[in-house]
């Protein structure tokens, strides 16, 4: 146990160490999600604009 | 001899760019979770504690990377702005709005890690020092870029008044590099130089250039995924689009 929580204090540097690799990991977490969901939102705007210009033709 | 040479013009067109993008993106995201993974494990359990600054140096592993990734895309983005208003392509500005995103998080990111660093070395977060402030200023000119690109309706508009800015903008990545011999600042010079070579030890040296290499790949799949979806958006009125097969099922 004490060897996890040596490894987690960084020597003291734990706030610094934990801060630029945490906020570097969410935000490296979070850009493909918000990217995917840009892309989900597209493709349902574009099928369906498609539908209502197919039913309007009908 | 012209069907000799690849016919690099046909993936400046949205409809040919768009399925190659969509087969590089898998690779590139593999590469990239593989070399952060390895870099990681060499950053905490390889790499050797400082002997001046204990463990807390071992943000150096993502804030070089992170300030070299935010000079190198801007320079991809000047570069792919070149090519848009010289050859008026439209993949090439679609690529430069794909990067500015990535590029103002690396930006960020450097910005973030140096003050989590600076703090515990200097006893500051921040100082107006000639590297700190042209990275300011730099993440400064990714957010105008995107700014202006978002404020002009007509796209091929937006492009032109983003590419200007750009291409001015470019003066700041010198500045930036050469900050640290130019001016006498806080910063440290820098570790690994083209001239001297490296000034860290080789397993230092390794872990960073895996996590770059990352960081590259990284940037690579995630603008590669961003620039689908501005084609998409670009060009949602076209035949190719509407016979796309990711279309079905789409619709709710």
């Amino acid at each position: 146990m004490t060897e996890i929580a040596d490894f987690f204090s960084m020597g003291g540097y734990a706030l610094y160490v934990w801060g630029a690799f945490g906020v570097t990991a969410i935000l490296m977490i979070a850009e493909p999600l918000l990217v995917r969901g840009r892309r989900k939102a597209i493709l349902r705007r574009i099928a369906r604009l498609i539908r209502i210009n197919s039913e309007g033709k009908q | 001899m012209s069907n000799r040479l690849i016919n690099w013009f046909k993936y400046s067109s949205p409809a040919s760019f768009y399925p190659l993008a969509g087969r590089m993106i898998p690779v590139f995201a593999w590469i990239a979770v593989v070399l952060v993974l390895i870099g990681l494990y060499m950053s905490f359990f390889v790499a050797p504690t400082d002997y001046k600054q204990g463990e807390g140096y071992r943000i150096i592993f993502i804030h070089v990377p992170a300030a070299w990734m935010s000079m190198f895309i801007y320079l991809v983005m000047a570069l792919w702005s070149a090519l848009g208003l010289t050859f008026n392509t439209r993949v090439s500005a679609m690529m430069t709005q794909a990067l500015a995103p990535t590029g103002a998080m690396f930006t960020f990111l450097a910005l973030w890690t140096g003050a989590f660093w600076g703090k515990p070395m200097w006893g500051t977060w921040w100082v107006w020092d000639a590297r700190l402030t042209s990275e300011l200023i730099l993440l400064f000119l990714y957010l105008g870029y995107i700014a202006l690109h978002a404020a002009i309706d007509d796209n091929r508009r937006a492009d032109r008044a983003g590419a200007i800015l750009l291409l001015v903008g470019v003066v700041n990545i010198p500045i930036i590099y050469y900050s640290v011999e130019w001016w006498n600042t806080l910063h440290q010079g820098s570790s690994v130089n083209f001239r001297e070579g490296s000034r860290m030890s080789m397993i230092m040296l390794w872990t960073m250039l895996i996590m770059a290499l990352g960081f590259w790949s990284y940037t690579i799949a995630i603008v590669l995924h961003r620039v689908r979806s501005i084609i998409l958006e670009r060009e949602s009125g076209t035949n190719w689009v509407s016979q796309l097969s990711e279309l079905q099922g789409a619709a709710r």
